[in-house]
């Protein structure tokens, strides 16, 4: 099969995936009954509509990413929580609920974004120094650490116990309960960066050769690093803001579609972002149709997926390597 | 192409003293000199991966870090040291790689298509159509990344120890190679060690030591025995033979 057929076939499935979401759920809802003026017709506009697009774009942010991040760190386990934007974000997100911010409007987006913004321009200026792919991976670990080592403190010292879980909660990530209000936050930013991402794919295939090789043949590798930092800050940061962290989407999908369109990484960029978004909107409806009272949080069930996976990728480059 | 006085810095130690070297189209010129001396150094500088300290590298009367990328990466191209590839991508698109400086938009122009298939088969590379670059052997993988840089039809080429993990067979491939480019009227500067090499295919031996240029000129003037000596310490026998080959015997190190 050739790429335009596959991504032709993915389209499809992203769609399909797209309607299985509206339907699914505690209430199945008929498209007889998607704009009708009744409880099914409110679920589908309120809850069900926000939901399946945030689950969409989170999706795709996430497999495109991840893709990009292993082009670029020419390492097939980066994944987009790798330069510690995540992190970050999940941070300024759960200082709001520490604070009691999130009422305000645009609080815990907001408090989220700057986080994730914090994270960028530390990146850029690590960038800037001529970091390179391992200076990159290092920031990104000391980001990850520190924002980490932040939030466990904010749960330690959280006034009660609601907040606690409050905070611990969201930071599983989900996508229960998002309002057309928070798409509206975040669809710029994560379509701002999906762009910049998108068009770094002949950069990240000529990077094969190595850096030397890439910047003998012209290209900026500053410039890329930027790009890079810009566009996964810009779209990672506003999903973790509406979604918390959602694991292993990054890592998985561009695995996926290696094994589908071939290693090329500018290949795999389109096919990973409708893949992750295929990947989480079923993952988010089958979270939905868990029997029990509660809801499983995405993050978990992802999470339960991807480490088995994430294990069986070790195992084979290792063999690889042998 | 054209070193004028240049000197260059790895932060505060200092690798290259005021080299002064010029290196003619339609040559195959071979930067030698022992570990440490220079060499990478040198070529980096050529071609435009590293800014001098002081001096210049010049294509013509143009300094080379000042050239924009995309016209510097169509007149000179480099094949790096490591001969890595990251993805397992086909032969045919790594070469296609190599048109970069030149592709306008998406997809690859009648022009492309024409100048890979030519760079293919000069490398007798057009076998490998369809093979991952991973699943080759390090010498096949070697002629497709030197199809690439020739896929971009440059002016010059800049080798970084092109020949090493290759066999002797492939090493004469790439040198042969290297040498028809040359004769073709493309540029060649390549870094070696093996100085049979130099001594049997170069036009134009640039030696370098400590940093400086200890000698330059025609292989056989640069290749004596007392510059053998000098530079790396070894006691080598330099003759010249039958229709003017040089022939070196390398008998020991020098005694200190």
């Amino acid at each position: 099969m050739t790429t335009r057929s596959i991504n032709l076939l993915l389209v499809s499935f992203t769609l399909a995936a797209f309607l299985l979401s509206l339907t699914a759920g505690k209430v199945w809802i008929g498209p007889a009954d998607w704009f009708a003026d009744n409880a099914s017709g409110w679920i589908m506009t309120e809850l069900r509509l926000p939901r399946a697009v945030l689950g969409l774009a989170i999706g795709a942010v996430l497999g495109l990413s991840g893709a990009v991040l292993q082009g670029y760190l020419r390492n097939p386990l980066a994944d987009p929580t790798i330069l510690g934007v995540s992190a970050s974000a999940a941070f300024g997100g759960v200082l709001s609920i520490y604070l009691g911010a999130t009422a305000l409007p645009l609080g815990l987006f907001g408090f989220a974004m700057a986080g994730a913004a914090l994270s960028i321009i530390l990146l850029i200026l690590l960038a800037d120094r001529g970091g390179g792919p391992l200076g990159f991976i290092l920031g990104g670990m000391v980001l990850s650490t520190l924002a980490g080592s932040l939030t466990a403190f904010l749960i330690s010292i959280a006034p009660n116990p609601f907040a606690a879980s409050e905070i611990i909660s969201w930071l599983m990530g989900a996508l229960t309960d998002r309002t057309m209000d928070d798409i509206v936050h975040a669809l710029p930013f994560m379509a701002a960066g999906m762009i910049l991402l998108l068009t770094t794919g002949r950069a990240l295939d000529v990077l094969t050769l190595g850096e030397d090789g890439a910047r003998s043949l012209g290209i900026n590798l500053k410039r890329l690093s930027w790009m890079i930092v810009l566009g996964v800050g810009l779209s990672v940061g506003a999903s973790v803001a509406v979604a918390g962290v959602v694991s292993f989407v990054g890592l998985i999908v561009p695995h996926v579609m290696r094994r589908l369109v071939g290693e090329q990484p500018s290949a795999i960029l389109l096919p990973s972002a409708l893949g992750g978004a295929i990947l989480t909107l079923v993952a988010d409806s089958l979270v939905r149709l868990m029997p029990g009272a509660g809801e499983l949080r995405l993050g978990i069930v992802m999470a339960v997926l991807g480490a088995p996976f994430f294990l069986v990728i070790l195992l084979r480059q290792r063999k690889r390597m042998a | 192409m054209e070193a004028r006085n240049l000197g260059f810095s790895h932060g505060v130690r200092p690798a290259l003293f005021d080299i002064s070297a010029r290196f003619a189209p339609g040559q195959f010129s071979v930067i030698l000199g022992p570990n440490g001396a220079g060499k990478s150094t040198l070529l980096s500088c050529l071609a435009g991966l590293l800014t001098p300290d002081s001096g210049a590298a010049l294509l013509g009367d143009a300094m080379i870090t000042a050239m924009p990328a995309k016209s510097r990466a169509c007149r000179i191209g480099l094949l790096p040291q490591s001969a890595q590839t990251h993805w397992a991508i086909a032969a045919e698109t790594l070469v296609a790689l190599g048109r970069y400086p030149r592709q306008r938009g998406w997809g690859l122009s009648p022009d492309d298509r024409a100048a890979i298939d030519a760079a293919m088969q000069a490398t007798q590379t057009s076998a490998f159509v369809g093979r991952p670059v991973t699943e080759l052997s390090g010498g096949e993988r070697a002629r497709v990344l030197m199809a690439r840089v020739l896929a971009g039809t440059p002016q010059w080429i800049l080798a970084d120890e092109p020949l090493a993990n290759l066999d002797p067979g492939y090493q004469i491939d790439m040198l042969a190679l290297f040498r028809a480019q040359a004769n073709s009227g493309t540029g060649v500067i390549a870094v070696l060690h093996d100085l049979h090499h130099a001594a049997c295919f170069a036009d134009h031996v640039v030696l370098l030591h400590q940093g400086r240029v200890f000698a330059a000129g025609d292989a056989a003037s640069v290749l004596t025995s007392d510059n053998l000596a000098a530079v790396y310490g070894i006691d080598a026998d330099v003759r010249t033979g039958k229709e003017g080959a040089i022939e070196l015997f390398i008998k020991g190190r020098v005694a200190l």
